[in-house]
């Protein structure tokens, strides 16, 4: 069992855990993944790090209530259990550094998890540009956090209600325009906009790294479920990953294979919404 | 006892009394146990069918060396304990084996009433024995001197399991570090249910806990933490490792990406570790069609067909390059599977899988194969024969082309050697180029079975007690 140290609501659909995991808070570094899994029914559920805290002996996610199995996280309360956390898993990123300016574009749910290595560059004495972008005003996280480890800090909004209007890509064409001496972007986020951001680093050359979530189930390089394709080669993202050369992925290809259980995954929130939905997971309802 | 006749191969029955089974048009569509075991009379009248032979062969036919003869002479003097008690010295896990190990080239091959009978049925009757000992919650706890010493061991799989058994019996103390959330291996997320019970699982492993052995679920060793900081940091004198091989291979052929395909490892990892089959009661969807197509002929293959008509697919095609006759399953796995409807496709490879436009498997290409030349596994070759392609009109793709070592230990594991393959390389007594690090089952000989790799565990377990100057 894994207790929530503190738990605290981002949005109505995004919400922050701190889990006191102490081992793999010494183990974990930025770029690595855990997975989450809660009642016996439950699927096993793999979600980036967003932060830990070697000391406290605590691991943070930041996750959003998508499916049935976030939205059953979402309930549970600070000082409750998970029945069970693994990690560290994947490769940690590998970050060093580097002569140029790095960029950090955190987009969506990428916003937490390109944190832990924003952080980790500047400590390394890179100079870091960070790009966050967030639907409206009210959604914005981290703020603090990100413009501590930032040189500069760029916050996008859909809606314009707070910094540049528009999306991540937005600005990040502005900082390519601007400053010719990017050596490296780091992108995560949705496919959509890894993808867009890497459509824009291409023509320049500029090095991008991208982490990927595809769909898992033992993420221990057992299942292969996650395979993608990097350069024409099939790789699997929890053991070879989860970062990329996002230069070389196949964007299109992970994007269908993302949406393989959809049905399934509507299915389930459907039985779970008209459920009692408590971690009985509906079935007393159902049967 | 010396008032009975002597028993000869002229006195005894022919034949193996036979194992009662689910009906083949009925069990295909549950999960339940396929074979459901010796009744008492049964086993009675297998035991009387074993000639108690001065020097057996069946023994040294045994990758954990059971006392074979002893435990069915107990069985026929009605002396059950005794004989459970027999068999857990020697196997942590009868009740698995007496289920999954393929006695027909092992014990029952060397069997001396199998040269001119049919063989003794030693795997029927040791399942017997061990189901009767788990029906009356009969635990065999010997009296165990511990020792001071920590041993870790790396995976809970079957040789980590009997390396476990062997070392807590020793007095060391055992704790097994295991990734998934629970544990068993491949005995959980391989062998479906309807072979091998979670139940019976749990049972045996709950043996070896009262044994004093530690189990640590959730703990990936390689990230959380690494062989050297558990010898260094965490105390342990020894470790083992028993990762398997579990790391599936592709055939590299075009669309084997695309949605519907499955590694069989992802198809029973979903079905069995997950419980997928009673989606949506439980979480995790299995995600699979009507019309499957799995490619290959060993064990796992016949475990995704079978797995594949109880999710109810309306048709479930086997293509095999090769032939029946160079099949690595079971003769009896091959044969429920063709009971139960599995459609055989021999001397047939895929050569590209076709997709719809939403990136979905609708087809897959195969090309007909003949034999040629023995090759370097002195198999024929199978070579393709030209013009001979032609479609299968699928939407569910399971391969079960073996599988390949997980790299995880070796990535982070200093000066641990490998050979070309990634398997780990060992000494006679199954240790690693590093000392005090052991390793066995598939992670060092490659794919195999759950009994050579309990074989290979129990030498590492008398490497280990050797290495620890416990032995």
């Amino acid at each position: 069992m894994y207790r929530i140290v503190k738990r605290e609501e981002y949005s109505p659909v995004t919400f922050m855990w701190e889990i006191e995991a102490p081992d793999v808070a010494q183990a974990v570094e930025p770029g690595h993944f855990v997975i989450v899994k809660h009642t016996d029914e439950g699927e096993r559920i793999p979600l980036t790090v967003a932060d830990f805290d070697r000391k406290r002996g605590t691991v943070t996610l930041v996750i959003q209530a998508v499916g049935k199995s976030t939205r059953m996280f979402q309930k549970l309360k600070q000082g409750e259990s998970i029945d069970s956390f693994v990690g560290p898993l994947g490769i940690a990123s590998h970050l060093e550094k580097k002569e140029g300016k790095i960029v950090c574009v955190g987009g969506g749910l990428g916003v937490a998890p390109v944190f832990p290595q924003l952080r980790k560059l500047k400590e390394l004495g890179n100079h870091t540009i960070s790009i966050v972008g967030f639907r409206t005003k009210e959604l914005i996280f981290w703020k603090e956090k990100f413009e501590k480890y930032s040189d500069v800090l760029h916050i996008a909004t859909d809606d314009g209600s707070y910094g540049t209007k528009g999306f991540v890509t937005t600005v990040l064409k502005d900082v390519l325009e601007k400053n010719a001496d990017v050596s490296e972007v780091i992108a995560i986020g949705p496919l959509v906009m890894m993808k867009a951001c890497v459509d824009m680093t291409k023509p320049r050359g500029i090095k991008t790294m991208v982490s990927l979530n595809p769909i898992m189930v033992d993420g221990t390089g057992m299942c292969g479920c996650c395979r993608v394709t990097i350069g024409g080669k099939m790789k699997f993202a929890c053991v070879h990953g989860p970062d990329f050369n996002g230069l070389e992925v196949d964007f299109d290809e992970l994007l269908k294979r993302h949406s393989r259980f959809l049905p399934f995954e509507q299915e389930s929130l459907k039985r779970w919404e008209s459920s009692c939905q408590c971690e009985c997971g509906g079935k007393e309802v159902a049967r | 006892m010396s008032d009975e006749p002597k028993k000869t191969l002229k006195t005894i029955a022919p034949k193996k009394t036979p194992i009662p089974e689910q009906d083949p048009k009925v069990r295909c569509h549950n999960f339940k146990e396929v074979a459901l075991g010796y009744s008492e009379e049964q086993a009675l009248a297998e035991a009387a069918r074993c000639l108690e032979c001065k020097n057996p062969k069946c023994v040294e036919g045994c990758p954990v060396l059971i006392d074979i003869p002893g435990f069915i002479r107990e069985i026929s003097a009605k002396n059950y304990r005794r004989s459970f008690e027999i068999l857990k010295k020697d196997n942590a896990l009868p009740a698995v084996c007496g289920r999954v190990c393929p006695q027909e080239v092992q014990c029952e091959a060397t069997c001396i009433v199998g040269k001119k009978l049919e063989p003794v049925g030693i795997g029927r009757l040791e399942r017997f024995v061990a189901d009767y000992g788990i029906e009356r919650g009969w635990e065999d706890l010997p009296e165990i001197k511990p020792n001071s010493r920590k041993v870790a061991i790396v995976g809970s799989g079957p040789s980590g399991l009997a390396v476990a058994g062997d070392l807590a019996r020793a007095g060391c103390a055992v704790t097994i570090f295991e990734a998934l959330h629970v544990p068993g291996g491949v005995l959980k997320y391989g062998i479906p249910e309807f072979r091998l019970p979670k139940r019976i699982i749990n049972i045996e492993i709950g043996g070896l806990q009262k044994l004093g052995v530690k189990v640590e679920c959730d703990k990936i060793i390689g990230r959380l933490y690494t062989i050297p900081s558990l010898m260094k940091d965490r105390g342990f004198d020894a470790v083992f490792i028993g990762t398997g091989a579990g790391f599936p291979k592709f055939a590299g052929i075009p669309g084997e990406n695309l949605n519907g395909l499955f590694s069989a490892n992802e198809y029973l990892t979903r079905t069995n570790l997950m419980a997928g089959w009673d989606f949506p009661n439980m979480d995790t969807p299995v995600g699979m069609g009507r019309k499957v197509a799995v490619i290959g002929s060993g064990n796992t293959a016949m475990d995704a067909c079978r797995v594949s008509l109880r999710m109810g697919a309306d048709k479930v095609y086997c293509v095999y390059r090769r032939t029946i006759k160079e099949s690595p399953a079971r003769i009896e796995e091959l044969h429920h599977a063709m009971e139960e409807g599995v459609e055989f496709h021999w001397l047939t490879a895929p050569v590209a899988i076709h997709g719809d436009d939403k990136g979905w498997v609708k087809s897959m290409e195969c090309e007909k194969m003949e034999l040629g030349e023995p090759d370097e596994s002195g198999r024929r070759k199978p070579v393709p024969i030209k013009g001979s392609n032609f479609l299968f009109e699928v939407d569910t793709i399971v391969y079960a082309l073996g599988t390949a070592a997980n790299p995880v230990i070796a990535q982070t594991t200093p000066g641990l050697a490998t050979n070309k393959w990634g398997y780990i390389t060992v000494d006679e007594n199954q240790m690693t180029s590093i000392p005090g690090v052991f390793a066995g089952g598939d992670i060092v000989t490659g794919a195999a079975t759950v009994i050579l790799a309990m074989g290979a565990g129990r030498q590492a377990a008398k490497g280990m007690l050797k290495y620890l100057g416990l032995a």
